[in-house]
């Protein structure tokens, strides 16, 4: 909702202003995903280059996690006002898994 | 379809078929309300059974293996399909009204989250007729459910698993609802402690119910294909279960209690006259204890051999959530302190409230010193404890509740003469039958057991305790009577009927009409209602001129997408014994669900609106003011 509020109610500078912010985003858009597919390369280069599993495993993984973060920030629109909420609930629920992934490894005997 | 003619008077078949259609949460709300209170009766029932059972020494009234499908049946329809529905009533009556909304965000998803849960329930209550009921207590450990013969188990996880999926959506509704869809004014620091409290819950909810849903899974799929998840032969481990169960277990006792808490919050400052004390220490007070309710789960599986690493850090987090609780009981007392106080039937069980829940908090925080509940653990101490926060807390909450909004759901109210009748009859009830088992499960009588010898100590407080739910069992059976009664006379009591109401519900007239707010009010503080009376205002200010109100339609949708997920648990079942049916059964449920929900995304279904002519000419004739 509230990110489609506009800001002024002259349309003639909203328009303006509105313009620049797009093209700024559509360049860290670009960028963005640029990085992605370079990170993809990596990925697939340290597999490839056949270093040890316990250098490649958390490797990708970090790769991955960064990944994520770009698609939710620049792709969809995080970092924009009005998510506030949205976020607070997927940090809430990253918590959650890590605290339950984390007992699963240390606590539980196979 | 689109005016106002759409409240009056129907038959028998129409009514039915309008509770069966409808997405109206206040109608929902009464839904929620009646499967809920039959169940809460069923759960009573098995109750009632259990403690005749344990009333003497060696006693046959029921077999051993029965008795265990009791318990079992007690527990997991206590708590999912009593407590949990029973809660969403209130939520839904009461929440949309606190915070000035005409609707809940998803009307639809709404109806379908109750028809789920029921559709639920009664497929886990129908295995008393097939065959045998699940056997293996509400927690179902592994070790013991893949054990289990029958379909018991089955029943177990295949309701839960419906009735969950429908706890989770209605928690998010509620969760967007008050993200959403607030009245002009409401910040989040000016909702009601109510609002508060579910929101929080359904938090817990989101984050509580999936890994019940994956733990669910992983039996149904040991059971029922063959894999070894929790079977040690197989190289799996029973462990996971108990953790699955009790990241989602933990939680959940405080998805109960927080939305109780939040009901005596609404009482406490209206029968005294004050507002709330500490209301923003009481908001504080309700997310930190939904946060650490998270970090606790493994207080219930010390015994289990975590080692003393695990065990302290347990204990010691379990032991903190002490402190926000302690805060809020402060609270509570400060609220009434001084203040101008009235004991109507919804304030005595506030009151009573209070001791109650804090002997269940003491022993609680008791429970948590890792080395004591080694001694503890499985006794009757423990069914003591979590019945008094059970008891104590959630259902005085749910029968204090029920007084307090009776009016604000019916428009009738419960007579206060037969409602204290029942209050003293349920809280001695209570605590006569509760309080002797501390002391059973100190002198060593184990939790969860068929019977026990005589010569063993246990005789006297065993028969206390089953004399002690009988007048549990008269003060319900009063309680209903009373509601039959007052039905029956219908004394529509109309708007404001406690006359000290605070909050946005208690504006509304009475019945509430069924888009709720004709104009949105302007909230313009803390207890909004409570500001304008004190301006000598009878009703709120509104925040818009009238318009026209956009109303969802009626759907029989949810209906069908539930019931085809009922057919095809029992084709899921089944199919393990080589029945020829049963994936024939299996796949037409589906398809009967998958059919419902696709006719649901192709057919458009704008709703309507009701027109401003319509409001205003309504507002001419008086209305229902
Ligand atoms: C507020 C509402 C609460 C509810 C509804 C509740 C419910 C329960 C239930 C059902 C159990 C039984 C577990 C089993 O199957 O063995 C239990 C056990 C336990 N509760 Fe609570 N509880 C509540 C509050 C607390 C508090 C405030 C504490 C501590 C500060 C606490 C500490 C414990 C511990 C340590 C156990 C494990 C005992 C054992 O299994 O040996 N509980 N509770
Ligand atoms: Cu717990």
């Amino acid at each position: 909702m509230a990110n489609l509020q506009q800001n002024s109610n002259n349309p003639k500078a909203s328009y303006e202003y509105r313009r620049k912010k797009h093209a700024e985003e559509m360049r860290m858009q670009v960028i963005t995903f640029t990085m992605m597919i370079f990170f993809t390369v990596i990925a697939f280069a340290a597999v490839g280059a056949g270093f040890s599993k316990w250098f490649i495993i958390p490797f990708v993984l970090l790769l991955a996690v960064v990944q994520v973060i770009f698609q939710l920030y620049y792709f969809m629109h995080m970092s924009h006002k009005g998510h506030e909420a949205a976020q607070l609930f997927m940090y809430s629920g990253v918590l959650v898994g890590f605290i339950t992934i984390l007992t699963f490894l240390t606590i539980i005997w196979w | 379809m689109s005016t106002i003619a759409h409240t009056q008077k129907r038959g028998f078949a129409g009514t039915v078929w309008e509770y069966l259609t409808t997405v109206d949460h206040k109608k929902i709300a009464i839904l929620y309300l009646l499967a809920g209170g039959f169940f809460f009766i069923v759960g009573g029932i098995e109750a009632m059974m259990i403690r005749i059972q344990l009333a003497v020494p060696n006693n046959d009234f029921v077999s051993a293996g029965l008795f265990n499908e009791i318990i079992t049946m007690h527990g997991t329809t206590m708590i999912f399909l009593a407590a949990m529905p029973l809660l969403f009533a209130f939520m839904n009556a009461v929440m949309p009204l606190q915070i000035g909304a005409r609707d809940v965000a998803f009307p639809f998803i709404n109806a379908l989250g109750f028809w789920l849960f029921f559709f639920g329930g009664l497929f886990l209550n129908l295995s008393w007729f097939l065959g045998g009921a699940p056997d293996a207590g509400w927690t179902s450990y592994a070790s013991l459910s893949l054990a289990s013969e029958g379909h018991g188990i089955d029943f177990y996880a295949l309701g839960l698993q419906i009735s969950g999926f429908g706890t989770l959506m209605g928690g998010i509704n509620f969760l967007v609802t008050i993200i959403n869809m607030r009245a002009p004014g409401m910040t989040y620091m000016r909702m009601p402690l109510f609002t508060w409290t579910t929101f929080v819950a359904s938090a817990l909810i989101l984050f509580a119910f999936p890994p019940l849903t994956v733990g669910l899974f992983m039996l149904i799929f040991d059971r029922m294909f063959g894999s070894g998840f929790f079977d040690v032969a197989m190289g799996g481990n029973t462990i996971i279960w108990e953790h699955f169960f009790w990241i989602f277990g933990h939680p959940e006792v405080y998805i109960l209690v927080l939305p109780a808490f939040g009901i005596f919050s609404e009482i406490f400052p209206t029968f005294s006259r004050k507002r709330l004390f500490g209301y923003s220490s009481m908001v504080f007070a309700t997310v930190l204890i939904g946060f650490l309710g998270f970090m606790v789960w493994a207080h219930h599986m010390f015994t289990t051999g975590l080692g003393p690493i695990a065990n302290a850090i347990f204990a010691v987090a379990t032991m903190a959530i002490a402190v926000p609780t302690g805060i809020k009981i402060f609270n509570w007392i400060m609220t009434i302190w001084g203040g101008s106080i009235q004991f109507t039937v919804p304030m005595l069980y506030a009151i009573a409230f209070i001791p109650s829940f804090v002997m269940g908090g003491v022993t609680g925080v008791m429970q948590a010193a890792a080395p004591a509940d080694y001694q503890l653990h499985d006794t009757y101490f423990i069914v003591a404890h979590f019945h008094y926060v059970i008891v104590g807390g959630i259902v005085l909450g749910l029968i204090g509740g029920a007084h307090f909004y009776w009016p604000l759901m019916f428009g009738t109210m419960l007579s206060e003469k037969l409602g204290k009748i029942t209050f003293v009859l349920f809280l001695v009830g209570f605590h006569l039958t509760f309080f002797i088992q501390h002391f059973l499960g100190l002198m060593g009588m184990p939790r969860r057991v068929w019977t026990f010898l005589p010569g063993q100590g246990l005789e006297t407080g065993n028969l206390i305790s089953s004399i002690g739910a009988a007048f549990m069992a008269v003060g319900i059976i009063i309680m209903l009577i009373n509601i039959v009664i007052t039905q029956k006379n219908n004394v529509q009591v109309g708007r404001d009927p406690w006359k000290d109401g605070r909050t946005l519900e208690w504006a509304l007239p009475s019945p509430t009409p069924f888009y709720n707010f004709k104009q949105l009010p302007l909230v313009r503080g803390l207890d909004p209602f409570w500001i304008e009376k004190m301006e000598g205002k009878t009703e709120m200010t509104p925040a818009e001129p009238i318009g026209d109100i956009h109303m969802p339609n009626n759907s029989f949708i949810p209906f069908v997408i539930s019931l085809g997920l009922f057919i095809a648990a029992f084709g899921a079942m089944y199919q393990m014994d080589d029945k020829a049916w049963a994936i024939p059964v299996l796949v037409i449920g589906m398809a009967v669900t998958f059919g419902a929900m696709l006719v649901r995304s192709i057919k458009d279904d704008h709703g309507f609106h009701i027109h401003k002519e319509d409001l205003l000419e309504e507002d001419g004739k008086g209305g229902t003011r």
